[in-house]
């Protein structure tokens, strides 16, 4: 039932051969498609600019004001590509064996290929557009490394990859506006899709400053909704990162990929209060030039700076001598929560460690520039002096936020860091071309299940919603146009928009006369506290339990004692929230069925009952190397599909950093 | 850094929408702790006014990182409030004392009108980019990334003007409402490069003009929006864009 639709042929050769035999579209037919673009950070505003280029009518949809806002335009640290300018060792090979190795053999194999492919073509194409990528002093560009790898593959701006990346997309996409071939609806949020006749031809959405319901037809749709990473309340995504898009899709047919896996990011800051309404990322880059450690000495009070460096642990170099601080996020999470655990950890909760920069300030960036300036014999003050400003160019805008967050200067003093919820690579179910199990339904970037595993390495996110949207849809999507060239634009006053829309309206007005007394946000709170407690860094079978009959309570009180104010027709930010919450409970329900269901551990899912004697995730190939494809069967009811995953070239073996 | 707890006043904008005339509610907010952002306090407060039944607050934000640009508050008559090269999502209540009155109104120009209390359209900005903030290639033509080499200094200060976020304090700050830095940094960011050479005169031309007609006002150097620019963009990149616009004219005529 569930076709992934992989081309045959070898590894390297599946993609030519798509390309090379895939359904075309004449330039004259693609006028008179439309298509829809929910969602326009990376993969979405990328899909649009480049599915305007080529001739299609877009429409395109984000609820915040402008495209250049999408989540994505946090993202720190940089964007993988196979470039081998470094002449390390790198290859397309090597960047697939890495992801699939990295994302603990839980992705398909020629989607990884493919996204190694097109990476290096990701690179030529924002560096065309005007992305300023840092540079070396020959004017050429320069890489860093990520977790997970032992090349330098990552492509960079500064701390500010993503904003320079969006920014790029963004303009390339307001320049298809111009031209009158892309139309973009702002502040708009789906909040149905619409399907006739078993293909997506639609949306229902909702203007968030009028109130109003709108219906807009499309040939096909395109999900570009990002992660539900919100789901645990406290995490690193904006404000606004939500499921319903997808989760919407979901309950009309779309199956829904690994919901349970979710990545918890070493290092963030950790939460000081109550009113915590976010958590913020220190980007992975950092670990290229931080050593993280705890005191030797359990319950250690003393100023970091104060303990000596032999009373030191650094517990990633001692556990994995071979990657040292680059360990897979997964792994190195783990091991910060072992330790705190353990009553090592740092800070007024405990609940932290260190993340260091002053060796490498010194011994690396400061002696490099000393060098350089013919300094000899240099003393501490200057080494340390010397080694600020490079790291103030590479890093400065992330120590700047640590400053404002925490009122510490990191340049003088450790950071404290903690995992958080950060990234999910669950999603939508999509096969080779991106599609959905629902006809003329695709899903791209964070949104869809595909390329990252139960683990997604650093830097590749951006290379994958890039990926998605300029270089794979523009081919796959003509394969399934081609044959709906004939098809009239389906009015809205056709049954199947009109039943949606009352449904949509049905919902909207359910929530607002439940007239009860608590917050959306003190609900959303309390379900992210069950999330991150049952079914977060640690899982195991009872407590997965537990979480699932408390989320089916929570969601009783929820929609019998929610309290939100204000009207319908208008804008109406509470009303918005009080949706996304919603979906978010049976989200979170499904996430923990699918936790409860996956009994091996791999990647971010670490079941307890399943590791090895050294305290590592243990998979258990022979009865899970599937993707784990849910279908909606009504109220918390769902019916498991499973999709195999076949290995032929990077053959499974005990993922080790060592 | 010590945590401490304070009791403050705040004076917030209040409008229904953009037809109704707002006004100024006073509202007084408890036990807030030093270590919360400043959108954090006012999420304690819109707490308060929802279990009163009431309307809370409304405002824009999303990343509360600085990045998306999206926070936008006029506080005690500076944009983004009281730090330096910030913005107000980063804002933490240790600028604060217990005691102190705060005054929040929306960024206020005739290009950015009010949606509801303290959230502005800024469209305008996403129309001066399209009228040419941008490099004119497709999908799939470029050459190899490192087939141009671009002189560091550079691409560094490409870099830095690119670092825009669009949150239009510049604007806010500005008395004539000018737009000249916002668009200015866009002009330099694309024209340092070496790919965005082709277009910079059409650019600069385009994109003013498309200023002018949104109804942003003229730049009389005031310096007013650089001091408030949380990305800190140079007005220096106004100087740049002047050159570049006389050149544009000189040659198109
Ligand atoms: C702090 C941080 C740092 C990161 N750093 C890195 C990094 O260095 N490297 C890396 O590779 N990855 C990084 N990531 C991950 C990466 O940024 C994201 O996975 C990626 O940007 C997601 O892109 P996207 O296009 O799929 O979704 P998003 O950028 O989240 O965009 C979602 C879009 O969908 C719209 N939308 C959502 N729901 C609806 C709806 N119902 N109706 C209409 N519109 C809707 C939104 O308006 C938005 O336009 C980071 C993530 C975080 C949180
Ligand atoms: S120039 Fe500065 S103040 Fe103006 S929009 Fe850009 S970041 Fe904001
Ligand atoms: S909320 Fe994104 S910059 Fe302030």
């Amino acid at each position: 039932m569930l076709d992934s639709k992989i081309p045959s042929g070898s590894l390297e050769q599946k993609w030519a051969e798509y390309k090379g035999h895939a359904k075309l579209v004449n330039p004259a037919n693609k006028r008179k498609l439309e298509v829809i673009v929910v969602g326009t950070g990376l993969a979405g505003a990328s899909a649009a600019a480049s599915l305007g280029e080529l001739g299609y009518q877009v429409k395109a949809y984000c609820f915040q004001d402008s495209p250049r806002r999408a989540h994505s335009i946090a993202a720190q640290g940089g964007i993988n590509a196979a470039k081998n300018y470094q002449n390390d060792g790198d290859s397309v090979f090597r960047l697939f064996y890495d992801t699939v190795k990295g994302g603990d053999y839980r992705a398909r194999e020629s989607n990884v290929h493919r996204l190694a492919e097109v990476s290096v073509n990701i690179i030529d194409q924002c560096v065309a557009q005007g992305v300023p990528f840092a540079r070396d002093y020959g004017g050429m560009l320069n890489n860093r490394s990520f977790g997970g790898t032992q090349v330098k593959r990552t492509f960079y701006a500064a701390g500010q990859t993503g904003q320079q990346l969006l920014i790029g997309a963004y303009q390339a996409l307001e320049r298809q506006v111009a031209l009158g071939n892309v139309k973009m609806y702002t502040r708009h949020e789906m909040l149905e899709l619409v399907i006739v006749d078993g293909k997506a031809r639609g949306i229902i959405c909702r203007n968030l400053v009028s109130g109003e319901l709108e219906k807009h037809f499309g040939h096909a749709v395109l999900l570009c909704t990002g992660g539900y990473g919100n789901v645990f309340y406290l995490s690193t995504n904006a404000m606004g990162s939500n499921a319903t898009a997808a989760w919407k899709a979901h309950k009309k047919g779309a199956f829904f990929g690994n919901p349970c896996f979710t990545q918890i990011h070493p290092t963030c800051i950790p939460v000081s209060g109550d009113h915590q309404s976010k958590l913020t990322l220190m980007s992975e880059s950092l670990r290229n030039d931080g050593r993280i450690w705890v005191p030797k000495q359990k319950g250690d009070k003393r100023k970091a700076n104060d303990i000596p460096e032999e009373e030191r642990d650094y517990y990633l170099e001692r556990r994995y001598p071979a990657f040292g601080n680059l360990v897979p996020r997964d792994v190195a999470s783990r091991a910060a929560k072992e330790r705190c655990d353990a009553g090592y950890g740092v800070g007024t909760t405990g609940q932290a460690v260190y993340l260091d920069f002053k060796y490498n300030l010194i011994n690396k960036y400061g002696r490099a520039e000393a060098n350089k300036h013919g300094i000899e014999n240099p003393d501490t003050e200057t080494l340390i002096r010397l080694g600020k400003e490079v790291v103030k160019e590479e890093y400065g805008n992330l120590f700047d936020m640590y400053e404002k967050i925490t009122g510490e200067n990191p340049y003088e003093v450790p950071m404290r860091i903690y995992p958080a919820v950060h990234y999910t690579m669950g999603g939508l179910w999509v096969d080779y071309e991106l599609m959905t199990n629902v006809k003329g339904l695709y899903c791209l970037g964070e949104a869809n299940f595909s390329d990252h595993g139960a683990n997604r390495l650093g830097a590749s996110a951006l290379m994958q919603g890039l990926a998605d949207g300029y270089f794979v849809i523009p081919y796959t999507i003509g394969n399934y146009l081609a044959d709906d060239i004939a098809t009239k634009p389906i009015p809205a006053d056709h049954p199947a928009f009109v039943e949606a829309e009352n449904a949509v309206a049905g919902r909207i007005s359910t929530l607002m006369n439940i007239k009860g007394t608590q917050t959306v946000e003190s609900f959303h709170k309390r379900l992210g506290k069950i999330m991150w407690e049952k079914c977060g860094m640690a899982r195991n079978e009872q407590g997965l339990k537990e979480a699932i009959t408390e989320i089916q309570q929570l969601k009783k009180e929820f929609w019998s004692d929610l309290k939100i104010p204000g009207a319908i027709n208008e804008m109406n930010p509470e009303l918005d929230k009080a949706g996304r919450v919603a979906d978010f409970f049976e989200l979170g329900e499904l996430m923990c069925r699918d936790a409860l269901n996956r009994k091996e551990s791999c990647g971010g899912h670490f079941r307890e009952e399943s590791q090895t004697e050294e305290g590592e995730a243990k998979r258990d190939d022979a009865n899970f190397s599937y993707v784990a494809a849910w279908e909606f069967k009504g109220e918390s009811n769902w019916e498991l599909h499973k999709e195999e995953l076949i290995f032929e070239v990077a053959k499974p073996t005990q993922r080790s950093y060592k | 850094m010590e945590q401490y707890t304070m009791n403050l006043t705040l004076k917030v904008w209040r409008q229904k929408n953009g037809n109704e005339p707002g006004r100024f509610d006073t509202y007084p907010v408890k036990n807030i702790s030093s270590e919360m952002s400043f959108l954090e306090m006012i999420d304690v407060l819109n707490e308060e006014i929802i279990r009163e039944g009431k309307d809370p607050i409304a405002f824009d934000h999303d990343c509360r990182e600085g990045i998306c640009g999206m926070c936008s508050m006029y506080i005690d008559g500076r944009p983004h409030g009281p730090w330096e090269k910030n913005t107000v999502c980063q804002l933490h209540m240790r600028a604060y004392k217990d005691g102190d009155t705060i005054v929040i109104e929306p960024w206020r120009a005739n290009a950015f009108p009010v949606i509801k209390d303290l959230m502005v359209d800024r469209s305008s900005f996403d129309r001066i980019i399209q009228a040419g903030g941008y490099i004119s290639v497709n999908t799939g033509s470029p050459v190899d990334a490192n087939a141009i080499p671009v002189q560091k200094d550079m691409a560094d200060a490409a870099f830095a003007a690119a670092a825009c976020i669009g949150c239009g304090a510049c604007v806010a700050a500005c008395k004539n409402s000018s737009a000249m830095l916002f668009l200015s940094a866009k002009v330099t960011h694309l024209g340092l490069l070496p790919q965005g050479h082709p277009e910079r005169r059409s650019r600069a031309l385009n994109m003013v003009a498309q200023m002018d007609k949104e109804g942003f006002g003229a730049c009389t150097n005031t310096g007013a929006c650089e001091a408030v620019c949380p990305k800190g963009i140079s007005i220096e990149n106004i100087a740049r864009l002047n050159r570049e616009y006389i050149m544009a004219g000189l040659v198109t005529e």
